[in-house]
């Protein structure tokens, strides 16, 4: 079963990991200031705009699809709902984990719990991160309960599941939004395009979309290297839902923009306007995409729909946290080499825990998920997929 | 500037340094030149404002900042995680950090709190030899402003800043030229700025309440359908 071999991925693997430990012994030891590009008119960087603002979006599948597979009912959306609760664990536990990199002082983290401060948003996305954490933590253990046969654990948790889901759900819809809220308080830094009364609720918004969107492009990489079968059927019912909150998303970005009155400056040309175009037209090209039933039951039309929308909510995050900052800042940042090996290295390692977990846990439903048998060996996942 | 460095044991340079150019870990103050097109050049003063209702205290998540009774907004390292939301809500551009440290703090004008505690005047005001930075209530300041403002209208743009900005401050100057001239704090609006945050804190207990409640019901709902329907599919 486990094979010791030298292949190229494991080499990249290990300088990837290699490289990670000698950033973050530098990290600790030099301070911030010597492997970060932040200075006090970027106090917030890569760390933050990807790993944290985007990391916490990109983990958003876990209670978009604990809301339609467990509360709403839809069963046939069952299969998907395991490995998005997994990848959101994960994604949550990489997000404290680049907070631990990103803060200046993060030994002083329990301060948060022993003195809050109910006015500030950060403390609203710092209590629900941690909170959902757990949530998710005993949303996946039954997977751990199953695997170990722990059958009277099993059940015991499952009686708290409904309320579990319920719980993760508000959470979520907390700190989701509140990322956007957090930019409430700067109405004279981010840019007119992007600061709106409204962030919270595009956060929101654009949260279920990257959530959905993530869901199918796991659901791909896992055909690929996990050597699953592709849930196509689940997969073009999630299409519909997806068309349903990019259609939200467009609508409210359209009816805010008017609002606003700032159509103007969409089209003015400028630094930001290029970066605003280019966000807003990737929700746009999917849009056709989950609009036609033909390419919505078709793996690869559907699974590019969801990788254009998962690089448009990240762009978007990352369009408010640097490319709105920016002008108001005046200082033009690139991260270093550092700050992207760290977010790559992060990023690495949870991969790898995903494999190990899918390996070793029930995570994908047998029967729609385990194609471990010989005849599906190495004929190379994506294309197999299970037609209507 | 000195008056500041010495009232805060902060590195002196040397007398040939070339001056700051910005606020940071060791200019607590700073004078900065401003070459204007008609009256040449303008000396300006970067501090912090010390805002009536502080955007940084709002925004800091452990209370390590903290707005006194006589003003001053003050910061406690030992209370603080360093997660610098405090730089994004600063409309004045502000606080600065001291990045090359391992245990890096946020440094900034606690206009003298310690001085203010000892019965003394922040050490700005107190080296002014000029009278061009006083120290006072803020009513007898903006007073003393006005009056300046009256009497040599030739001299002064009737403006003055921190009147009315970011809900108000009780730091406040007046200048020669338009504030907005010297290309900075063009783009602070005249609200207290937490509000804009709390106007959606506020709501969390009733998204908790009534989201918690409309998924359950909605559970509850969509289970009991499902479940009467698989009971009449069985008996027909």
């Amino acid at each position: 079963m486990i094979r010791r071999r030298i292949t190229v991925t494991r080499v990249i693997l290990a300088i990837i990991l290699l490289g990670g430990l000698v950033i973050t012994v530098r990290r600790f030891a030099l301070g911030l200031g010597a492997v970060t590009n932040l200075s006090d008119s970027t106090p917030w960087g890569l760390w933050v705009g990807f790993d944290v603002i985007s990391g916490v979006a990109l983990a958003s599948g876990g209670f978009t699809m604990a809301f339609l597979a467990h509360i709403s009912g839809d069963h046939q959306l069952r299969p998907l709902a395991r490995p998005a609760i997994l990848t959101a664990l994960i994604g949550y536990l990489l997000v404290v984990m680049s907070l631990i990199y990103d803060l200046g002082l993060p030994w002083h983290m329990l301060n948060v719990v022993l003195n809050p401060n109910i006015h500030s948003v950060m403390f609203e996305v710092a209590w629900c991160v941690m909170l959902y954490t757990m949530v998710l933590f005993l949303e996946f253990l039954p997977s751990v309960f199953e695997r170990f046969r722990a059958e009277r654990w099993r059940r015991w948790l499952h009686a708290a599941a409904v309320p579990l889901y319920v719980l993760g759900i508000v959470l979520s819809t907390l700190h989701q939004s509140s990322l956007g809220s957090l930019y409430l308080i700067a109405p004279g830094k981010l840019h007119p395009l992007w600061y709106t009364e409204m962030l919270p609720l595009m956060f929101f918004l654009s949260a279920l979309v990257i959530g959905m969107a993530m869901v199918m492009v796991e659901a791909s990489l896992s055909a690929r290297f996990l050597q699953h079968r592709l849930p196509m059927d689940a997969l073009a019912r999630l299409g519909q839902y997806l068309l349903f909150v990019v259609l939200l998303y467009v609508a409210f970005r359209v009816q805010d923009l008017t609002y606003r009155g700032v159509w103007d400056r969409v089209l003015d040309g400028s630094y930001e306007s290029t970066f605003f175009v280019v966000e807003n037209l990737l929700f746009l090209i999917a849009l056709p995409i989950l609009l036609h039933p033909g390419w919505r039951r078709r793996p690869a039309t559907l699974i590019s729909a969801g990788y254009l929308l998962v690089i448009a909510v990240v762009m978007h995050r990352l369009d408010v946290t640097f490319v709105g900052m920016r002008r108001a800042t005046g200082a033009a940042y690139v991260p270093t080499l550092e700050e992207f090996w760290i977010s790559l290295f992060l990023v690495t390692c949870g991969a790898l825990v995903f494999g190990l977990a899918a390996r070793t846990l029930p995570v994908f439903e047998r029967g729609d998920g385990h194609a471990h048998d010989d005849a599906h060996a190495d004929a190379g996942g994506a294309g197999r997929h299970r037609l209507a | 500037m000195h008056g500041c460095r010495h009232a805060n044991d902060l590195p002196i340079p040397a007398p040939d340094a070339t001056p700051p150019e910005e606020l940071d870990g060791d200019n607590f103050t700073a004078v900065l030149p401003h070459e204007d097109d008609d009256a040449g050049t303008v000396y300006f003063r970067r501090l912090c404002m010390h805002c009536a209702d502080p955007a940084c205290v709002s925004a800091c998540p452990v209370h390590a900042l903290a707005k006194r009774d006589d003003g001053a907004v003050v910061y406690d390292r030992d209370l603080c995680i360093g997660c610098r939301y405090c730089f994004v809500a600063c409309p004045f551009h502000v606080p600065t950090y001291t990045w090359t440290r391992t245990a890096p703090v946020v440094r900034k004008c606690f206009l003298c709190a310690h001085r203010l505690d000892a019965g003394q005047i922040p050490g700005c005001a107190a080296a002014c030899p000029t009278g061009a930075t006083v120290f006072g209530p803020r009513d007898v300041l903006l007073h003393l402003a006005r009056e300046q403002i009256a009497a040599h209208p030739d001299r002064y743009v009737d403006h003055i800043l921190g009147e009315h900005e970011a809900g108000g401050t009780d730091v406040l100057m007046i200048a020669s030229i338009p504030f907005a001239d010297l290309g900075i704090w063009t783009d602070v609006i005249e609200r207290p700025l937490p509000e804009l945050t709390w106007m959606v804190q506020e709501k969390i207990p009733y998204v908790i309440g009534t989201g918690g409640l409309l998924l359950g019901g909605l559970y509850w709902v969509i289970n009991r359908r499902m479940r009467l329907g698989r009971e009449g599919g069985e008996e027909s």
